[in-house]
């Protein structure tokens, strides 16, 4: 099939005109400082307007912070009961629908396949649902004896006033040999799922973090953070690990258990994958224990060769070093194999991705290296500094959204607190060019005249596809098949249409013939029928 | 094991639900809303209550799901979203403009008490819903009843429109209850057939089950359309099918309007179809054309053909009330054995009516309204059965156990065909038979020794 050429005849001043024409005065004039045309020079980015609310009747990407919290960040730790206080249907639509997945081996515990709820009735709503909440963990832990029970909090709890905290303060203490913690995560908090990340953050850290002290044995221990093992991302990350020697003590969520979170405080080395959903727990597990965190990305086999050997320099060790070289050496045929036969096809070929709070970002680095570019894209529930670069972090406002969600504040261990490097290892690596605690953000990545646009929403999805046509789309399950009736294919990114792993080398390679499947298959052409392309009847058969 | 935890011995719970067969009202209401023509379905409450229910019918569907939300922050749910919904109102009819915006509440909403006909006559009075097009309502409070509850409520709702002019219309009001696009097709076939003119609401057909042809269109043809919803207060009856689903919305149109009504059961297998069109050719006072007397005949033929394979066969099935109801009586008018049925949806008439037609069997039942699934794997456990019928979730049930897997009811999230062929009907009892002696089939094939495996069965 011919390549199709995608000339956008639209500029994207028009583009952005024409996104905002139909909106009501008051509509338009906020979503315009959330659609961004991309002029960025060097060393300065311009500004977008995000993680601001959702306007009413906008049919929006956006989820609640309970899906943020309970649905992202908690969902996939496997050996932990999580308890949702609430009416059913919150516990129901986050029971096993984020493709996160777990391995328990032979004999270890695994409550993922689970949905746990106190399916809250009109009565608990009138009377307070405490006691059934009590009772609830109660029964979870007389039939499963787990090491620990999460209580999730659903829209109502917060209105009752149910104290779920104190619930879980009194179960635990009765209970001696299992964690109770709670997450207070209501759907309306904040503006999006971003909310409930950070509420997640804050308790792993208050109630996991530390907990434990047998640390996994081997050398150079990191953890992976902010990597949730959709499609087994994450189990292609670990062999990655594994053949270069480096230890995953703690990956925050994927596959995760109470003893990975429980130790670590003892690893010497944080990487940071998602950044949105997961930098609380970096920044507090260096206040607090002098681990240094570093942002990596192992979407993408050029990435991910670029993050291990940003790991080996952080170690500086030379037999570290020189196996990371040879995992790469190793590795990358199989890559260069791959791309060789399908990017002849991919080539020039157009994108947009919406999605997540860094994955519109990682996947920029896969489909640069299919050689197709990136058009147009924007997060979900991003905040300035995944668009911008983290040193606009001390000048974003706090707003009556955010700040009602806590802060805490943490100091340094006496006793636990441990600088990884000293103070002139950390100057000689950062004189080296080695950058901690940072993050540039996604619009350095984009080229000049490209529309970043926050809190996408249906009518500009279907605008933008309209108008300039790319040859693939990237969102989630709501937007996919909008996106697709108009004849363009859409790739979901939350939960790679159910494929995957995407990361790491074989991930890279996985996606590469996704994409070439996607946007090379027959079925696009298949729109009109015959009678339509040709309506007009020139002749008919003579039967006899 | 997926379900590695769940002990085989049976434990009393009185605060745990594990592992649900019901969700909550709002997605009921939704999936109503969506078989009107030109409706957005609209969630009052916090954005993730309306991402979680499209995404649920998405993936059900394959299909676009548009629908949207009030956005409750903290403040509106301190002060109420009557703001939120004005303006999502507003927002709505000028983007997206639709004919009619169907309103349905949440826990949320429903627990700080937003009055949700003031706003809407507020909305009314200032002009704010333009003239001609409607804003309709019902209340969802997840947590009273299930997903099934608010399914009814909504067709309710729908029916808050309808007006008894005094003058009949000649037409039959068909309820059908929660099921697919497909079945609702087939229902609107069948009284074609008998020349019935018939209401069908709500009526998802057209619009959860479109073709690909390079145009999005929110509002697809189909759907009931709001004049027929207002003439269906003239109708000359209404048929609700299932007590669950439909007999508020019926009954409320006989009390309103004076439409009398019938609630039957939903049309699924031999006698359910043949009681519905038995009714519709009485309610309508007409014959039943030979073509439907030839596929019923059909249905029959191949109960009998394949007779042997059901025969004392037993299965577990889960699911909501009224589906349940006409698959026990299906399941047993061909000599199989349903031993554990579960619903999560409350209401202890639904045990009842299980206990009723199951009193003849020479086993021991166990039936559970207001169950979930973990209880009905601990029953398989200690009984077990030769087939699990139910939505997806029972795939991790049917794994373990090693049981063949009937995919039937909401949601679906793992293969397709449910929005193409119906199971209501003569025609859908066909489907239903061949998709269970196939599974029973395949599993007799897999097992059978070299000695015993066969060409012909």
């Amino acid at each position: 099939m011919a390549a199709k050429t995608n000339t956008a005849q639209w500029t994207p001043a028009e583009v952005k005109e024409e996104m905002l024409r139909k909106y009501p005065p008051k509509v338009a004039r906020k979503r315009a400082q959330s659609i961004l045309i991309n002029e960025a020079l060097e060393n300065s980015t311009p500004e977008i307007q995000a993680n601001v609310r959702t306007i009413p009747g906008i049919i929006t990407m956006r989820g609640c912070t309970y899906a943020g919290c309970k649905g992202v960040i908690m969902g996939p730790t496997r050996d932990i009961v999580n308890l949702v206080h609430g009416p059913i249907g919150c516990s129901f639509y986050a029971w096993l629908t984020r493709r996160n997945q777990t391995d328990a081996g032979e004999t270890g515990e695994n409550y993922m396949p689970y949905a746990f709820c106190t399916d809250m009735q009109d009565s608990d709503i009138i009377f307070g649902g405490e006691k059934k909440l009590k009772a609830a963990v109660q029964e979870v832990y007389d039939l499963f004896h787990p090491k620990g029970i999460a209580i999730f909090a659903t829209c109502p709890v917060g209105l009752i006033g149910d104290d779920i905290h104190a619930v879980a303060r009194e179960m635990k203490e009765k209970f001696g040999d299992c964690n109770v913690f709670a997450f207070s995560c209501e759907g309306y908090k904040g503006v999006s799922q971003s909310a409930g990340h950070h509420i997640a953050n804050n308790q792993v850290f208050r109630h996991l973090v530390g907990t434990e002290q047998n640390v996994k044995p081997g050398e150079y221990k990191i953890n992976l953070l902010g990597e949730y093992n959709i499609g087994g991302d994450g189990f292609e990350i670990d062999r990655i690990f594994k053949k270069c020697g480096i230890t995953n003590i703690a990956t925050f969520s994927g596959n995760s258990t109470y003893d990975q979170f429980g130790t670590a405080h003892l690893a010497d080395l944080s990487c940071v994958m998602c950044h949105r959903s997961i930098n609380y727990v970096a920044d507090m597990l260096e206040t607090k224990y002098g681990i240094p965190w570093i942002k990596v990305n192992f979407i993408g086999a050029e990435a991910t060769a670029k993050s291990l050997r940003k790991i080996g320099q952080y170690f500086g060790d030379k037999a570290l070093i020189e196996r990371i070289e040879a995992v790469i050496n190793e590795e990358m045929p199989a890559v260069a194999e791959a791309l060789a036969d399908i990017k002849p096809r991919t080539e020039g070929k157009t994108a947009m991705l919406f999605v997540g709070g860094s994955r519109a970002h990682h996947y920029m680095e896969l489909f640069g290296e299919l050689g197709m570019k990136t058009l147009s894209t924007g997060y979900e529930f991003g905040h300035r500094d995944d668009y911008e670069g983290r040193h606009v972090i001390p000048t974003l406002k706090v707003d009556a959204d955010s700040r009602n969600i806590e802060e805490i504040e943490v100091e340094a261990d006496p006793v636990a607190y441990k600088p990884r490097k000293t103070g002139e290892e950390l100057k000689g690596l950062e004189e080296a060019g080695f950058e901690f605690k940072d993050y540039k953000g996604l619009i350095p990545d984009m080229e000049k005249g490209t529309l970043v646009i926050d809190d996408l929403n249906q009518y500009e999805a279907e605008k933008l596809v309209e108008l300039i046509r790319p040859d693939i789309f990237c969102a989630g399950i709501k937007e996919k098949y909008s996106i697709q009736k108009l004849g363009i294919p859409m790739k979901q990114l939350h939960s790679y249409d159910y494929g995957g792993p995407y990361a790491g080398f074989r991930g890279a390679v996985n996606f590469y013939k996704e994409i070439d499947r996607l946007v090379n298959s027959r079925v696009w052409g298949y729109m009109k029928a015959p009678w339509q392309e040709n309506p007009e009847l020139s002749a008919t058969y003579v039967w006899e | 094991m997926l379900l590695r935890h769940t002990p085989k011995e049976i434990t009393e719970r009185s605060a745990v639900v594990i592992n649900p067969a019901k969700t909550c009202q709002p997605i009921g209401a939704m999936y109503a809303a969506l078989g009107i023509h030109g409706c957005l379905p609209h969630s009052h409450g916090s954005q993730g209550c309306c991402a979680y229910h499209r995404s649920a019918l998405t993936k059900h569907y394959k299909e676009p799901i548009s629908a949207a939300t009030s956005s409750f922050t903290e403040g509106a749910s301190v002060f109420g979203g009557q703001a939120n919904l004005l303006q999502a109102i507003e927002n709505i009819f000028t983007v997206y403009e639709p004919e009619v915006i169907a309103v349905h509440t949440t826990c949320l909403s429903e627990t700080i008490g937003d009055d949700i006909k003031q706003i809407r006559d507020k909305a009314q009075k200032s002009g704010t819903i333009p003239k001609g097009k409607h804003v309709i309502y019902c209340n969802t409070p997840s947590y009273v009843g299930s997903h099934v509850t608010g399914f009814s409520n909504m067709v309710k709702g729908m029916t808050e429109v309808s007006e008894n002019t005094g003058r009949k219309n000649g037409k039959v009001n068909v309820i059908p209850g929660w099921v697919e696009p497909s079945d609702m097709e087939e229902l609107k076939r069948l009284a074609a057939l008998m020349n019935v003119p018939i209401t069908l609401f709500p009526d998802t057909s057209g619009i959860l089950n479109g073709p690909m042809s390079g145009e999005f269109k929110m509002f697809p043809e189909g759907g009931v359309t709001m004049r027929e919803l207002k003439e269906a207060g003239d109708a000359v009856g209404t048929l609700a099918l299932g007590e669950w689903c439909s007999a508020d919305a019926a009954r409320s149109l006989d009390t309103r309007c004076k439409v009398p009504c019938r609630v039957l059961d939903m049309p699924f297998g031999l006698m359910a179809t043949d009681r519905f069109v038995d009714a519709l050719r009485i309610i309508a006072g007409t014959s039943v054309p030979e073509e439907i007397t030839r596929e019923r005949g059909q249905l029959v033929d191949m109960i009998s053909d394949t007779h042997q394979y059901y025969y004392k066969k037993k299965v577990a099935l889960f699911g909501d009330p009224d589906q349940l109801i006409s698959m026990t009586e299906f399941l047993l008018s061909v000599d199989m054995m349903p031993v554990h049925m579960v619903t999560g949806t409350p209401g202890n008439k639904f045990e009842k009516r299980i206990k009723e037609l199951t009193a003849h069997l020479p086993c021991a039942v166990n039936v559970k309204a207001g169950g979930d699934m973990f209880l009905l794997h601990q029953w398989i456990k200690n009984e077990p059965v030769d087939l699990l019928m139910g939505n997806t979730y029972g795939k991790y049930i049917a794994r373990d156990e090693d049981i063949p897997f009937l995919r039937w009811g909401f949601p679906i999230l793992d293969r397709v065909g449910h929005q193409y062929f119906p199971t209501v009907g003569y025609k859908g009892g066909l489907r239903l038979l061949e998709k269970i002696l196939g599974l029973l089939l395949d599993r007799k094939d897999r097992d059978d020794s070299e000695t015993t495996f066969e060409l012909t069965l």
